[in-house]
């Protein structure tokens, strides 16, 4: 019985990779689309199936799945959609902690990874692999850029806040990599935190110029509704997660005048961002976030390699997406030789425009930018 | 750190206690009378913050939308408890805790279908935003002094409802004995229903109050919920006098413990490893908290054996 299914399921498994290796692409999304951080998950999606529409192929089959944001929950979807649903490429994952548990797995297998968002360090350095493409951003980027324009505008004394994990660690550390500045205090919260009146108190007692702090989702905008309620006034920073549209929408003015770096925003004049936004208006009914860009730009760098190579022939495939022979929204996008982007990042305020609280790009804040661990890539 | 920072975090410490209370209240009378735990009263504790900010953005009111949210997390208990929770009194607290936690994953996916995924928008009201001037050079929230004072109202009006009404002598006579109460003609299905309303309520009304000061957003109990069981552990299962002082003590350990711990290894170790291994034990404190008291006291503070 068991040998009988067994086999049954082998003549399945080869009918179907018949049927996908003749032509065109499968492509599997594993995202987040349940859960606290659905928001995200959703944004890159709805981005990612607006470039495949607008790039008229129909030869693009997507299988999306949701990974709860779940590590395990990720490595098993992973798992399934490569050796049962015969995926070619696989993209969409949104933490570093579940790239960190899929990617290696998945292109040791032979399989493309298209990162639309999450860059760790260790995939863009020892880890990096020739089918790992990043068209999001290594995890420093945004950091790197504020301490660099926090330098350059004479910025004496910053105060740091981020939550107690790695990634809040890295960011803090991409910050203080490229600020020459004093630092009269670093603290980090416990992850989840919702209540910041503590910390609050500490930075309206201490005498830096300006805070910057990283705390994305949730705990962004409950910090950011307590700091402006409670009379605090020195200038805020920070990276674009925890000021991007999703999130202004629930904070409100609190966020007005706080500047964060991005190297996307709608109001980029930029070939192609304009009608970006107007499409993705239209069909969704709400405001691009830069998550909802990365997955329209994986989207594009996907049907541009397809444009040139088929993905049967896998270093053909390669090559045509490291030529990134695509308009990306942010501008001009190049890889690195460790297939992270190299690419401009610009200095966003909060403001006002009509009943809308959103970005605006008042600056460059690093010109073609690249990442510090590409010397450690080896490939 | 000087003498103003330090009584500006007692209050911070006093202000998070007071909103524990409010969530720990609910859970620890349904324990106490009915002896069900309840996971899902973080569910209700969102559902409460939901409905302020939906009648918040349609209305412009935040009274209206306090009082939605009473309404609704209690219409919200009154169904749970109707439909689900009333055949889970008889069975053993596993099976409880499998049902209720099948709400949390109802509630969630419910919401989010109702709501969408993004998070919403709640502020505090115009007349409470910005700091007061207090006495000594204190400058602190409006919002978060007048949360402070409706906790001590909300934590009286308790008190008397328990111990001088009618209702909540039942209360206190369903929890020491069921079976008596109800052989005396008391409708013990209506009380379960009316006790879980109550708790219900108390949670929606604290998602309310914090949700105009943190996020608004599908899985915001979860984490208070935890807290919630940690501060009537702590307290003593069951007793409400116990819940606010369990509460008090949780608010004060964690707020200060986030703040000093840092200071205290900062004088005796470079700062960056004082600020790692600070904020590492700060999250641990109502932990070692809740471990040191069940070690003297295993039924809680106020809990009776």
């Amino acid at each position: 019985m068991k040998l009988k299914s067994f086999m049954l399921a082998a003549c399945a498994a080869a009918m179907t990779t018949g049927a996908a290796q003749a032509d065109g692409l499968k492509v599997g999304m594993i995202t987040t689309l349940s859960g606290g951080g659905a928001g995200l998950g959703i944004d890159v999606r709805d981005g990612f199936m607006l470039a495949v529409k607008q790039s008229g192929r129909s030869d693009i089959e997507l299988v999306v799945e949701d990974d709860q944001r779940k590590p395990d929950v990720a490595v098993q979807l992973a798992d399934k959609l490569v050796q049962s649903e015969k995926v070619d490429v696989l993209t969409g994952i949104i933490w570093s902690n579940l790239a960190m548990a899929v990617v290696p797995s998945v292109t040791a297998q032979g399989k493309f990874y298209l990162s639309p968002n999450a860059g760790p360090s260790a995939l863009a350095g020892k880890g990096c692999h020739p089918n790992y493409f990043n068209v999001s951003w290594q995890n420093d980027a945004f950091n790197e850029a504020a301490g660099a324009w926090a330098t350059e505008n004479g910025v004496e004394k910053v105060f740091l806040l981020a939550p107690n994990y790695p990634a809040g660690k890295d960011m803090i550390a991409g910050f203080k990599r490229f600020y020459d500045g004093e630092v009269s205090n670093e603290v980090y919260t416990k992850l989840g935190q919702t209540d910041y009146a503590a910390e609050i108190a500490q930075i309206r007692a201490d005498d830096a110029d300006m805070l910057y702090y990283f705390l994305p989702g949730g705990m962004g905008i409950s910090f950011m509704k307590q700091y402006a309620g409670s009379g605090a006034d020195k200038p805020v920073m920070g990276p674009a997660f925890s000021f991007d549209q999703g999130i202004l929408g629930a904070i409100g003015e609190a966020a007005l005048g706080v500047k964060n770096t991005s190297h996307w925003s709608k109001d980029l004049d930029v070939p192609g961002n304009a009608e970006f936004v107007a499409s993705f208006t239209e069909e969704f009914g709400r405001l691009p976030s830069l998550y909802a860009a990365q997955g329209f730009d994986t989207g594009l760098l996907l049907a541009s390699a397809m444009e040139k190579a088929d993905v049967s022939d896998a270093d053909a495939f390669r090559a045509a997406l490291k030529e990134a022979d695509f308009q990306s929204v942010r501008g001009d996008f190049k890889f690195a030789p460790n297939h992270h982007p190299i690419h401009t990042i610009y200095m966003r305020e909060v403001v006002k425009e009509g009943d809308v609280v959103t970005n605006k790009v008042i600056g460059v804040a690093a010109e073609d930018h690249t990442d510090a661990y590409g010397v450690d890539c080896k490939m | 750190m000087d003498l103003v920072l330090l009584i500006e975090q007692l209050l911070n410490g006093l202000q998070f206690g007071v909103m524990l209370f409010l969530m720990a209240a609910g859970l620890t009378l349904i324990f106490g009378v009915m002896g069900l735990i309840n996971l899902a009263h973080g569910s209700l504790y969102m559902v409460g913050a939901f409905a302020a900010a939906a009648v918040a953005s349609a209305t412009g009111s935040f009274t209206l939308a306090l009082i939605a949210s009473l309404a609704a997390a209690a219409i919200a208990g009154v169904i749970v408890e109707m439909v689900v929770i009333r055949r889970l009194y008889d069975r053993d607290h596993l099976d409880q805790v499998l049902a209720t936690f099948a709400l949390i994953l109802i509630f969630s996916e419910g919401t989010r279908w109702v709501f969408g995924s993004f998070p919403l928008y709640l502020d505090v009201p115009s007349a409470l935003s910005g700091a007061v001037d207090l006495p000594f050079g204190i400058s602190y929230p409006a919002y978060r002094l007048a949360i402070i004072g409706i906790g001590f109202v909300v934590a009286f009006g308790l008190f008397l409802l328990i111990t001088r009404t009618r209702i909540g002598m039942r209360i206190r006579a369903g929890e020491s004995d069921r079976e008596m109460i109800a052989a005396l003609g008391v409708n013990i299905a209506v009380l379960y229903t009316a006790v879980f309303a109550l708790g219900a309520a108390l949670a929606g009304f604290a998602g309310a109050l914090v949700g105009a000061i943190q996020s608004v957003q599908v899985g915001m109990g979860e984490p208070v919920l935890i807290l919630a069981f940690v501060t009537i552990v702590i307290g003593g299962i069951g007793s409400i006098r116990g819940a606010f002082v369990g509460a008090l003590l949780v608010g004060l350990t964690d707020t200060m413990g986030r703040v000093l711990l840092p200071v205290l290894f900062g004088a005796f170790m470079n700062p960056s490893a004082a600020t790692s291994i600070g904020s590492a034990l700060a999250s641990m404190s109502i932990y070692i908290l809740m471990a040191a008291i069940l070690l003297f006291k295993p039924t809680g503070l106020y809990g009776s054996a």
